[in-house]
């Protein structure tokens, strides 16, 4: 990564160094050929062509379009550059989330104005909300245009203010490599998120010179990262004290690559751990100490855990209201030590007693010296009674499922094998709704980065083009998209993209032939009136006109790809292990799985933690902690 | 309901306001009154914009201006230590009769006449708020044609800077 601060605070060369070069489980950005420095005539389109080769940027998603074409000119020639011509802007977007996920590296998406432009509206306002460093660059309709709704013209930057970190309109050729530096360094510093970039084209095609590197110039810009030496002392004494602490764990462990120091923590005080939808894999999932996913769909071990807790030690994460259920009977008894490298997400929705502003590696790594000190003075809590109260709850409430009568699939059956067949070393991109918190809840991540998805934007379609872009991000690890049919129909164009491009994916479609996390509230909340959940995608005993629209196999085969079928569960293990045997061509499997399948446990929305439920109308005992 | 009076520094780009506004119309805060104007640099823009919110939500608001890039620094300027000025341009029927007892309002509240017509006086004054509501009361029974106020700017007393304060390196904060 060749970037280059102002000398205005920013964060040091280390951590630059530090985040460019990857961790253990991280792959380093490839190898590049040497680039030639000095100074050239070019054009603009050249010019963002050479700076986005310089920032490290080794894939581009995207499709041309008018205001665009100057720049596809230059990308054409690039050696370093590889383009992936999607089929909708949105799997581009997409794509460069799972590309950026995958490997911890900034993702790159491209698209003409207007239409190409807000396209990309989705994928931003996603990458947004779950903190994923991606550079989207737009064209713009030509300066004197701006502004007199010219053909394709759509005012990008004013549009995704509220949904990118960051974003700049450039009209001056002279300013496009400044700020490609600028966006790159915005989206993967400080709290990572998108950065859009909308160029004008007459300043793609006017001439400038070419230099790099370049100052940036960023004044109002230098997020902290170390975090205060006080504070952690503070959320130190308070881990002494507590007889009940958690540690809980967001997708901030993820981004600051901590999972290792995360680790040493917890096993240096015995804390239990959970981990939320966006931190999956950042602490094994066969650990001991390991409770599971909070929220929700969480485990009663996990809810409960925090519900009873007197320190919720919060790395990285931002209390969403999956998470807490109802606020203000969220954690009664808990005081709470927030750490976060955004200042604005501690004390948003619950009160912090010690914030503590950082990189969670850093702050990881001073806490955990804090607490040695104060081990070493003999004020090592005894947690032997919360853990055995922990344990009752892990042994009497597991995750579980119960098969159909009917001798139908059950969706967690199919998930739970994938996730032993393809093993903790795969990687496994969700789509959002059922099929995502049984992915969550019964694949065990081992690994950060080993799980993707859409956490905080919920974006149905999400599964294939970031399976997309993290398989080519890695294209040693298989890649297993566990989607829904109802989130596969709604970007399963990238299936082309995949086969032309040759970016082997396997994608599980656990086709309940609805969509069933909708499907589910209708059942619980609704009287069971199934309003326009069902999508006539498997096949019908009553065949009208919806009997399995679309085949999934042929469409699978239209795209050039595998398509399986599977429809018992004594063909689980030898369909998956077909799927797992096809390393030439992206496999489709279509499992045709039981419609009434539920997602347990649940805390219904908007109702306290406390009231989870461990299965339909079973409240968890919470034994001697109730009173509290 | 407090209110607060919060000093932006901002880089002065095309933009820069409508993501100051629009964060605070997202976040569900309601402007009061916003004034933007240049400062010393020719790069920074001040805005001074004031709000009526509670400490919490007011701490919320000022952590998210923080994160926009183009902000350089917020400081909540406290009242007691600030000097607060608002513009007030009145229009105010002053016929015969009534215009020499107009005009002793205009003295009374150290405002000026800045223009004249036949039976109509403009008035310009300049004040904290308190004062010009003030004199708008006074004036209300002459009649009011047309009114036009700026928002409100402020300065903190003393000799010390928040611009200067700004420019340098950043300090670290927890």
């Amino acid at each position: 990564m060749t970037e280059q601060t102002t000398g205005r605070g920013g964060p040091s060369p280390r951590d630059l160094a530090a985040r460019a070069g990857g961790q253990a489980g991280q792959p380093a950005p490839p190898q590049k050929p040497p680039l030639s420095g000095g100074k050239s005539h070019v054009t603009g389109a050249q010019a963002l062509v050479h700076a986005l080769e310089r920032v490290g940027a080794d894939v581009v998603f995207g499709i041309p379009g008018g205001a665009i074409l100057p720049a596809y000119d230059p990308l054409m020639d690039s050696t370093i550059i590889r383009h992936i011509l999607v089929r909708h802007e949105q799997g581009a977007g997409h794509a460069a989330t799972g590309y950026a996920q995958a490997t911890g590296r900034t993702g790159v998406c491209m698209a003409t104005s207007g239409p190409g432009a807000t396209n990309l509206v989705t994928p931003l306002a996603d990458a947004y909300m779950d903190s994923v460093p991606i550079v989207a660059i737009t064209g713009q309709v030509s300066t004197s245009l701006i502004g007199t709704d010219g053909f394709q013209e759509a005012d990008i930057s004013g549009i995704t203010i509220p949904i990118t970190k960051h974003n700049f309109l450039v009209t001056k050729a002279e300013d496009i490599a400044r700020t490609i530096g600028e966006a790159f360094h915005v989206a993967s510093t400080g709290r990572p998120g998108p950065v859009l970039v909308d160029i004008a084209k007459d300043a793609m095609q006017a001439m400038t010179d070419f230099s790099w590197p370049v100052p940036f110039d960023l004044p109002g810009y230098h997020p902290v990262t170390r975090p205060h030496a006080r504070q952690v002392r503070e959320a130190a004494r308070l881990i002494a004290e507590s007889r009940r602490p958690v540690l809980y764990v967001g997708g901030g462990v993820i981004k600051a690559r901590a999972a290792v120091q995360l680790r040493e923590l917890a096993e240096l005080t015995g804390i239990p751990v959970i981990t939320t939808l966006m931190a999956r894999g950042a602490f094994p999932d066969k650990h001991p100490q390991h409770l599971g996913m909070p929220g929700m769909h969480g485990t009663v071990s996990a809810v409960g855990a925090l519900q009873k807790s007197d320190l919720i030690i919060a790395l990285g994460t931002r209390f969403d209201d999956r998470v807490t259920g109802k606020l203000d009977t969220f954690a009664p008894g808990a005081l709470i030590v927030h750490a976060d490298i955004d200042p604005a997400e501690i004390s948003k929705n619950r009160r912090a007693d010690v914030p503590i502003v950082g990189d969670c590696r850093e702050v990881i790594t001073d806490l955990t010296a804090a607490v040695q000190a104060e081990f070493a003075q003999d004020h090592k809590p005894d947690l032997g009674d919360w853990w055995a109260q922990l344990d009752q709850w892990r042994t009497k409430y597991p995750l579980g499922y119960d098969e159909p009568a009917d001798g139908t699939l059950a969706p967690q059956y199919v998930i739970r094998r994938i996730g032993e067949i393809a093993g903790p070393e795969a990687v496994y991109v969700a789509g959002v709704g059922q099929h995502q918190m049984w992915a969550a809840q019964f694949i065990d991540y081992e690994h950060p980065g080993s799980w993707i998805n859409s956490g905080g934007l919920g974006t149905m379609g999400f599964a294939v083009p970031a399976a997309m872009g993290a398989k080519y991000g890695c294209p040693d690890k298989t890649v297993w998209a566990i989607d829904g049919d109802g989130c596969f129909q709604m970007t399963n164009q990238e299936l082309a993209t995949c086969s032309i491009e040759r970016i082997p994916v396997k994608i599980a479609i656990i086709n309940n032939g609805s969509l069933g996390m909708v499907r589910q509230w209708q059942t619980l909340f609704y009287n069971e009136r199934y309003s326009n959940t069902d999508l006539h995608s498997t096949a019908s005993a009553e065949p009208v006109r919806g009997t399995r629209i679309p085949d999934f196999v042929k469409l699978a085969e239209a795209y050039d790809c595998a398509g399986l079928r599977c429809e018992s569960p004594a063909d689980v293990d030898a369909t998956i292990e077909r799927a797992m045997a096809i390393n030439d061509r992206p496999v489709v499997v279509d499992f045709i799985v039981h419609q009434d399948a539920m997602v347990w446990p649940m805390v219904a929305a908007g109702t306290s933690n406390d009231d989870i439920n461990h299965a339909r109308g079973i409240a968890p005992d919470w034994g001697g902690l109730d009173d509290d | 309901m407090i209110r607060h009076t919060l000093s932006v520094l901002v880089e002065n780009k095309p933009g820069v306001l409508v993501r100051i506004a629009g964060l605070f119309a997202r976040r569900g805060f309601n402007i009061d009154s916003l004034a933007v104007g240049p400062t010393e640099h020719a790069e920074f823009s001040r805005i001074t914009i004031v709000v009526n919110c509670e400490e919490h939500p007011l701490e919320q608001v000022t952590k998210q201006l923080n994160k926009l890039i183009n902000v350089l620094k917020i400081v909540e300027l406290e009242p007691g230590a600030t000097v607060q000025r608002e513009l007030l341009l009145i229009k105010v029927r002053a016929d015969e009769a009534g215009r020499s007892r107009v005009l002793e309002t205009v003295q009374l509240f150290r405002a000026k006449v800045v223009d004249v017509a036949l039976d109509v006086v403009t008035i310009e004054a300049t004040g904290d708020r308190d004062k010009l509501d003030a004199l708008i009361k006074m004036l209300e029974p002459f009649g009011i044609k047309e009114m036009v106020q700026s928002g409100m700017v402020a300065i903190g007393r003393g000799g010390r800077s928040i611009t200067d304060r700004a420019l340098r390196p950043v300090e670290r904060s927890a």
